[in-house]
């Protein structure tokens, strides 16, 4: 090994001229500097260095590229990084009674398994001499499985689990969530994420990365949890044991755009609102519409625990409606603009003469002649104890038809989108897809994006990217649509244009397409 | 002549052994080897006594003695003092001293004319000090260090003081001892060079540690050994070092 040659810092000011002879060699020099030795027999005999490692192992793990950090720390570090660096410093033995000046990587072929270090150390070599010495050490890179790669290797390795479920047919809040955990990375410390029927399983190493996405998902959605533990093993001289935890996690049943009708009570003590009235929104609490009167109200989650309702009916249901005339009646609550509209059920057209006048909150965004989607309630049974009860006690305040959204006509099923979703890698479990439930899953999925189209607020909470695939020509003019604001269709009074142009979004607002990003933390 | 020793792998030769022109103290070893460095040198011309003083075996830095005394602090046993009286010879005078500072031969340098002594010792032990050594006493320091016995080594030929001493300093002490002084180091460097060696008029006994260069400077400044007397020095190497004794 190459080692140079000790420096000494200090030159003497040879002023009052030799006083004393070098101890070693006899050579002339100042002794009222306080060394008995010159400078070059100080090189040549003493070795700062002399108590410090020069070859040390490193330990690696080939499952996760992280490098043991003693006792039992697994860290993540770069070829060449200060990190690397740091953990090598402080693998050497006898570094700590030397100052350390400067370390540095010496390059090293990779493939080679060994790293050098070039380390400057400064110490005092006699009273008032400091010695400057730079020297390498080598490191050897030994492969060790690190513990969680072992076992990730072995069945059954979870410490704490989250069962999230929610008791609906669909599974659109699903797809919600999922876009919203993978925009916040919530999902980062899962070691598994299954499918199960009505909800996903979440597998984590630890408890804490458990409690960290339960707490994620309680600021998010509307959850109630349930903890359990499962004695493992036990030590009875130490009185340690280890414990599985499982976390139940149940979403309350209710999605957006969903007609529900409140328990009488609940709904008297809501500012008595009325009982039908349609989901708007579902944060941490669940918030609702009256399309009648406009009036909102809003049933924090616990609230809703305490006498749990479902919903009346849900997007499955919804049928199209075509607006015949509308009128605004000039209340307006946000964007909401209460309207009183002529509409025929689209299947009706041309067959029947049947209108209906209802009151809605869409007067913003329908026109005469536009299409929306809406639950038809007259000569519907729905199977709801508080549906029921409204029906016999007060039939009255039962409209006939809610109107729920605007409904775009769609040219093709699978229309080429300027922009695309990641999804999250997830385990099929025991629940092999059949091929309609396939069929199913791509349905709802291709709702969903028609959601995030036809829904500015629900886009900012999620992250989307550019796609890569081609588009078809022609299609530009949807970009302008969209600065003028999404939900806002023209409406323009020209006889050529049907005012139904399908909200696009803006390319400026996507992120760096998925493939480029290359995530390989999506390999779950 | 200087020769090399050790005291049970000590190099502190100083400070187990007290050496004049008439009698030497040596520190009673686990082995004779130290003892027997003295004994063969000097067993035909002087006394060489095996003691302890108060017990210790640190005998060359608790005593301070010339041709004509011996100084003991007052920690000395009875039987140690009156075994010392029946060792030395009777023109030496032995006396105890009531003294705080009880390491006298860290406080006290001296050769048979002149001593050195700590800035802090008491007057009587001064005046004592001039009675029993028959010696001039000045009150000094060398180079900053108060313990003049630990940083000096004297003789009636010559001295070496503490290596950071400066010239001017030297100048100053030389005048006063009315010998040369050079500074220097004993035992590969180090600065105590009272502690590190003994010597007398005749001959010299360093720690084992000490280099060829640091013997020399010994050989020279005491002028032991043949041809080795001040006006000999002719070769090239001395010429430098001369220049700067004087």
């Amino acid at each position: 090994m190459e080692v140079d040659l000790p420096v000494p810092l200090q030159q003497s000011a040879s002023t009052g001229g030799a006083t004393v002879l070098c101890c070693n060699c006899g050579v002339p020099m100042d002794g009222t500097s306080g060394m008995a030795m010159c400078f070059d027999c100080i090189k040549t005999t003493v070795d700062i260095s002399e108590g410090v490692q020069r070859e040390a192992t490193l330990h690696f793990c080939r499952g996760c590229d992280r490098f043991l950090q003693p006792p039992n720390h697994w860290i993540s570090a770069a070829p060449e990084s200060r990190e690397l660096l740091a953990l090598c410093l402080r693998k050497l033995r006898g570094l700590s009674k030397v100052r350390i000046i400067d370390a540095s990587f010496i390059w090293t072929e990779p493939h080679s398994r060994r790293v050098k270090v070039k380390i400057t150390v400064q110490q005092e070599a006699f009273e008032k001499t400091i010695l400057q010495q730079s020297f390498e050490v080598e490191y050897v890179v030994a492969y060790q499985q690190c513990a969680d790669c072992a076992k990730s290797y072995t069945a059954n390795t979870w410490r704490a689990c989250i069962q999230m479920r929610q008791k609906v047919s669909h599974k659109r809040t699903f797809l919600w969530l999922e876009q919203l955990m993978l925009k916040h990375n919530a999902h980062r410390d899962c070691i598994n994420i299954r499918e199960v029927k009505d909800g996903l399983d979440f597998f984590f190493l630890q408890r804490t990365h458990a409690q960290k996405l339960l707490d994620f998902l309680g600021s998010v959605a509307p959850i109630k949890t349930k903890k359990s533990e499962e004695l493992i093993s036990q030590d009875i001289h130490t009185s340690t044991k280890s414990f599985k935890f499982s976390y139940s996690v149940e979403l309350i049943p209710i999605c957006k755009d969903d007609l529900v009708a409140l328990p009488l009570k609940l709904a008297k003590s809501l500012g008595n609102i009325n009982p039908i009235v349609l989901c708007n929104k579902v944060g941490n609490a669940t918030h609702y519409i009256d399309p009648n009167t406009l009036q909102t109200c809003e049933v924090a989650t616990p609230i809703y625990w305490r006498a749990p309702f479902n919903s009346v009916a849900d997007a499955s249901l919804l049928t199209e409606f075509v607006i015949l005339d509308i009128e605004p009646l000039g209340q307006v609550k946000g964007k909401h603009v209460l309207a009183d509209a002529t509409v025929a059920k689209a299947s009706d057209m041309g067959m029947s003469e049947k209108t209906y006048l209802i009151r809605t909150h869409l007067g913003a965004v329908l026109h005469p002649g536009d299409s929306a989607m809406g639950y038809f309630l007259s000569g519907t049974v729905f199977n709801d104890a508080n549906f029921e009860q409204l029906e016999q006690y007060d039939s009255g305040r039962i409209p006939e038809v809610v109107l729920v959204k605007k409904h775009y006509q769609r040219r093709k099923k699978h229309k080429s989108r300027n922009w695309q979703l990641r999804r999250m890698a997830k385990d099929e479990g025991e629940l092999l897809p059949k091929k309609a439930d396939q069929e199913k899953m791509e349905r709802e999925f291709e709702m969903f994006m028609q959601d995030v189209e036809e829904d500015e607020e629900l886009r900012q909470t999620l992250a989307l990217y550019k796609s890569n695939k081609p588009r078809g020509g022609g299609k530009m003019e949807g970009v302008e649509a969209a600065d003028t604001g999404a939900m806002e269709v023209d409406a323009s009074t020209d006889g050529d244009d049907d005012g139904d142009s399908i909200p696009e979004i803006n390319p400026n607002d996507l992120l760096d397409d998925v493939e480029n990003l290359t995530i390989h933390d999506e390999v779950l | 002549m200087a020769v090399r020793a050790q005291f049970e792998n000590s190099n502190e030769v100083g400070v187990f052994a007290t050496l004049t022109n008439s009698y030497a103290l040596v520190a009673v070893g686990g082995s004779e080897n130290f003892y027997s460095v003295f004994e063969a040198e000097l067993a035909d011309v002087i006394p060489v006594v095996h003691t302890t003083i108060a017990g210790t075996r640190i005998v060359g830095r608790l005593s301070a003695g010339n041709r004509k005394g011996l100084l003991l602090p007052t920690s000395t046993t009875d039987q140690e003092l009156q075994h010392l009286r029946n060792a030395l010879p009777d023109a030496v005078k032995i006396q105890r001293i009531e003294e705080r500072l009880s390491a006298l031969g860290n406080v006290i340098c001296c050769n048979d004319h002149v001593a050195l002594v700590h800035p802090d010792i008491e007057r009587e032990t001064e005046e004592l000090v001039a009675d029993v050594l028959g010696v001039e006493v000045f009150r000094q320091t060398i180079a900053d260090n108060v313990l003049t016995g630990s940083y000096c080594a004297l003789s009636n030929q010559g001295g070496i003081v503490h290596p950071q001493t400066s010239i001017q300093d030297q100048d100053e002490l030389s005048s006063l001892l009315q010998v040369p002084l050079v500074a220097g180091s004993i035992n590969r460097g180090s600065a105590v060079v009272g502690a590190g060696m003994v010597v007398n008029d005749w001959m010299a006994v360093t720690g084992l540690d000490t280099t060829a260069t640091e013997l020399s400077v010994v050989e020279s400044v005491f002028r032991l050994g043949e041809g080795q007397a001040p006006s000999n020095i002719s070769t090239t190497l001395k010429d430098s070092l001369v220049e700067s004794f004087y």
